[in-house]
């Protein structure tokens, strides 16, 4: 049957091109494979290497057709295609339109491979006797990549999931009465199903954020670029070149390490700006199963320096690289699988591909762990131990800690995967985060203290004087400097005890000595050649990163907290805590922190359900003041409820950061109250459910600035002090007005107190008051904020932290380059 | 015995003692009776809201009390006070885990995770809401 409106040219085109890389990957990985056993002939070295060429040439074009046809149905909305229809719509920006892209793990696993396919053109470029070995590992894990997008049915199993599906294939229209011929589900669907398709599902909301349009590609570019090492490790290995692998993995893994570091923490800033758990890291599954690896990482090139200057730790370095990307891999599936269902905010829900993923996971660590082990005899490994004042000793303890802490994260990560093998039903902690926080603190402290001396030791070994001579300078300031920190900051963080506090003050200690120990490195050690620190600058750098997370957790603020002016006194012994959440009435300012607080208006985004707040924020001790516009998705697509989008003022040393944590639902607060009337005379007082009112005094009117009053009208004003036991007096005018003789009252609202006033009648000294008390009248927001200092200390760490690796990269790559020369 | 290899034993006997302290400080995922059955231990609740009980909020009273009842898959419920406004995606999620305590005849809860139905599901809905507008424009057959 034909289907109106349908364009099915670009499906058809992409599946041919996925067919198409699947073949290409496969054939590229057995001809390198070909070109490796058989690398002293001719026919290896130039027939297999060629062929081999062409098909992952082939197989680049292919996986980037794929990603731009892919980008062509979803920016042309061809809504046919479940993927268009599923993660886009037709309102959406156009810089969302590729996060929408990646949204799906279809299209992050295209992202992944694309990655691949541009490392894989540089190592062709590059590699030199490496290219077929190392390749053929690529290639392979390329055709993996490409059975996840094929989504054929081999016999009853699926493979992988193709973006290419139709929306009519999916199954989402099945049981859509409307879409079928003669509204009969049994029947296929009409041919002009598509006019009743008018849009997209969207992008999650919170996924409308300019991080999450960079945040993937650069976290994926990472992800792919930990596959090079591990190439390299399996092609020495099998091989069984074992040491000349070193000098071209080196910048390889040092871009790894600067790329995925930073895609990781971009993801922290994409929490931090526009999640509402109020922080930049959460020990999230999918959080740490990103971090694993990057901790492994950084053992694995520690352990690559150590063999490249003392010839130690060649196997640690083997087993790291392998355990990098095999945990990569982990990642993978704990995102993909679903397991994490129970225990984290944002992994992908089950896609049904858990056959193929936990056999990708076996296909690369088992044949890898074996090869290492079956091999481990004839890697070369110097027999003499190191002596304990040489460099290499205290860098590898330095490994091993990471790769220890690496090993402790994931275990913990791995609960759910537990829980789902043997059938218990474990949880996580009662403070999952402090589970954490209380041995990272200890890691903390080490790492930072090696972190700043090991520098200065020499290689082999070093003499006492040598290195006292040197560092002494360093550890005085360090000392000092801390100290000023620990003074002057007011790190007095409570909440987990004495011990806690003071393991928090070493371990600012152990990072203030990170960051002055390799600042003063690059003079004393390398004598200011900046060429030559990027080690010095990388460690200054991720001396910061811990002193950011430090105090920014250590002195984090709920300034929403408290702040209502109404002192409330739960008791010690009461388990109800101050209230983190704060309540603004539109127009009326609110005391927070060292703020007034006002919620002065909204605004509504033009396309889509979105609003905007604005909350003034003024300051009573100095003239600073300013509007910070957190937003919300209200109702989005008719589900009822609310998604909220932070917005944050940004110091040099703090931020203050706020989010709309409850609205008022307009439809279920119906205007039900009545004016309830109340006869009195004046000085009587009446009472409402926040307080009383007190007729003051009554008076007759024959001008009022009131608009349709004329010449001629009375007016009976009544003036009702209004007295709230929580917020204050206020005073009220409530109008009577006589217009030749046709009576209207005119009532006056309290909005804070969600109360109406109304003059019924006047007879004497005796009136009638109407009191309505009513939340319909009100607009309000309730929200959470934040002051979150020194956050900008963690920002700039990781920027010095990335380029100083950056900066050794270089260095390595033109010192290969020399060597090729000489 | 080199150096080496006594450190690498004390790091792997750290490791383990640090998982072994962690498991201990663990808790359960467990149904309204289990976790009344254990009444002041931090559980993690699986259950969901119940639209029919009535659900107490007024932001303006106090925003950080919320209360409603939870029912969970085996019919069993519990009433629920959270000191916090609503978390997003209550209203649609089909199962909440509920991290807290029973306690005194309700649950006392620290932190609501909400999870959402599972994207096919997600499709479904949608595609009912499409169902309904192409049935409001198309002529009967």
């Amino acid at each position: 049957m034909d289907y109106i409106g349908e364009h099915l040219l670009p499906g058809q085109l992409g599946h041919f091109f996925i067919t198409l890389s699947l073949v290409a990957s496969i054939v590229a990985s057995f001809a390198y494979f070909k070109a490796t056993r058989h690398v002293d002939t001719v026919a290896g070295d130039y027939y297999w290497k060629k062929l081999a060429r062409i098909a992952f040439l082939i197989e680049v074009v292919s996986v980037f057709s794929i990603f731009i046809i892919l980008f062509y149905i979803i920016y042309n909305h061809l809504f046919e295609y479940k993927y268009a229809w599923q993660h886009s719509s037709r309102s959406l920006e156009f810089k969302y339109l590729l996060s929408c892209f990646w949204e799906g793990q279809e299209g992050s696993t295209l992202l992944w491979s694309i990655w691949h396919c541009v490392l894989g053109l540089v190592l062709i470029k590059t590699g030199k006797t490496w290219e077929a070995p190392v390749m053929s590992v690529v290639s392979f894990v390329q055709f993996c990549l490409a059975t996840m997008l094929t989504g054929l049915y081999i016999f009853e199993w699926k493979m992988g999931s193709n973006p290419f599906t139709l929306l009519r294939d999916s199954g989402v229209l099945d049981n859509a009465v409307g879409m079928h011929m003669n509204a009969d589900i049994t029947q296929p669907l009409r041919p002009d199903y598509l006019n009743f398709i008018k849009d997209g599902n969207d992008l999650n909301p919170l996924l409308q954020n300019y991080w999450m349009v960079i945040h993937p590609p650069v976290l994926f570019l990472g992800f792919a670029s930990t596959l090079i090492p591990f190439a390299f490790a399996i092609a020495a290995l099998w091989t069984r070149r074992y040491t000349d692998w070193i000098k071209q993995v080196l910048p390889w893994s040092l871009f790894s390490l600067a790329v995925l570091g930073v895609g990781i923490m971009m993801g922290a800033a994409w929490a931090y700006e526009s999640l509402t758990f109020g922080g930049y890291w959460a020990w999230d599954p999918v959080e740490n199963a990103s971090l694993v690896p990057w901790l492994i990482l950084v053992a694995g090139v520690h352990t690559l320096l150590i063999y490249k200057h003392s010839g130690h730790s060649l196997k640690s370095t083997f087993l790291f690289m392998i355990l990098t990307f095999v945990f990569i891999l982990y990642s993978t599936f704990l995102t993909k699988s679903g397991v994490l269902g129970e225990s984290s905010v944002h992994a992908f829900t089950d896609s049904g591909m858990n056959v193929q993923l936990v056999s990708f996971l076996a296909i690369f660590f088992i044949p890898s762990i074996i090869l290492l082990i079956n091999r481990s005899k004839e890697i070369p490994a110097i027999r003499k131990e190191e002596a304990t004042s040489s460099r290499e000793f205290w860098m590898f303890i330095g490994s091993l800690v990471f790769f220890l802490t690496a090993i402790v994260i994931s275990a913990k990560t791995s609960l759910p995967v537990f829980n789902k093998i043997f059938g218990t039903k474990i949880a996580a902690p009662e403070d999952e985060e402090f589970a954490y926080n209380q041995i990272q603190i200890h890691v903390a402290i080490i790492i930072g203290i090696l972190t700043a001396i090991v520098q200065y030791l020499r290689y082999k070994s070093t003499t006492g004087t040598a290195f006292w001579k040197k560092i002494w300078i360093p550890t005085i300031i360090s000392i000092l400097a801390a100290t000023a920190i620990l003074y002057f900051g007011d790190i007095n963080y409570q909440t987990h005890g004495a011990g806690y506090l003071g393991a928090i003050w070493l371990a600012i200690i152990a990072a203030v000595y990170a960051i002055i120990a390799n600042a003063a490195y690059i003079w004393v050690g390398v004598n200011g050649k900046l060429k030559l620190s990027g080690g010095s600058i990388s460690h200054l750098g991720f001396g910061l990163v811990l002193l950011g997370i430090l105090l920014s957790s250590s002195k984090k603020e709920i300034l929403s907290r408290n702040s209502s002016g109404i002192a409330i006194d739960f008791g010690k012994e009461s388990k109800e805590k101050a209230g983190e959440n704060l309540t603004l009435v539109k127009g009326f300012p609110m005391k927070m922190g060292k703020f007034d607080v006002t919620y002065e208006k909204d605004s509504a985004h033009p396309k889509k359900q979105q609003w905007y707040y604005f909350i003034h924020f003024k300051s009573r001790t100095d003239k600073e003041e300013f509007t910070l516009k957190p937003n919300a998705f209200v109702n989005y697509k008719g589900n009822e409820g609310l998604m909220a989008n932070p917005d944050s003022r940004h110091y040099l040393d703090h931020d203050v950061f706020t989010y709309i944590s409850a609205l008022p639902n307009p439809e279920k607060n119906k205007d039900t109250a009545t004016f309830k009337p109340n006869p009195v005379r004046t000085g009587d007082s009446i009472f409402y459910s926040k307080g009383y009112l007190i007729v003051e005094k009554v008076a007759t009117r024959d001008s009022l600035p009131f608009d349709g009053f004329r010449p001629g009208d009375k007016a009976t004003v009544a003036t009702i002090g209004v007295h709230s036991l929580t917020r204050g007096n206020y005073t009220a005018e409530a109008l009577l007005i006589d217009q030749g003789g046709k009576q209207f009252a005119v009532p006056d609202t309290i909005m804070p107190e969600s109360l109406i006033l109304q003059l019924n009648s006047v007879t004497g000294d005796s009136l009638n008051i109407g009191v309505k008390e009513s939340n319909t009248i009100l607009e309000y927001v309730t929200l959470k904020a934040y002051k979150f200092p020194y956050i900008n200390v963690l920002w700039i760490g990781i920027i010095i932290t990335a380029i100083g690796i950056l900066m050794s990269m270089v260095r390595r790559i033109q010192l290969n380059r020399q060597l090729k020369k000489a | 015995m080199k150096k080496i290899h006594i450190i690498l034993l004390v790091g792997i006997a750290a490791t383990i003692a640090v998982l072994i302290s962690f498991l201990q400080n663990t808790s359960t995922y467990d149904t309204v009776d289990t976790a009344m059955s254990k009444p002041g231990k931090f559980v993690h609740l699986m259950a969901r809201w119940d639209k029919d009980s009535p659900l107490e909020y007024d932001a303006l009273n106090n925003p950080n009390y919320l209360s409603f009842t939870a029912v969970d898959t085996l019919g069993k419920s519990v009433k629920v006070i959270y000191h916090q406004p609503k978390p997003e995606n209550f209203e649609i999620s089909e199962r909440l885990v509920l991290k807290g305590k029973y306690q005194d005849g309700i649950f006392d809860c620290q932190s609501i995770q909400t999870k959402c139905p599972s994207k096919y599901k997600d499709d479904m809905e949608a595609a009912k809401k499409n169902v309904q507008m192409s049935q409001a424009i198309e002529p009967k057959p």
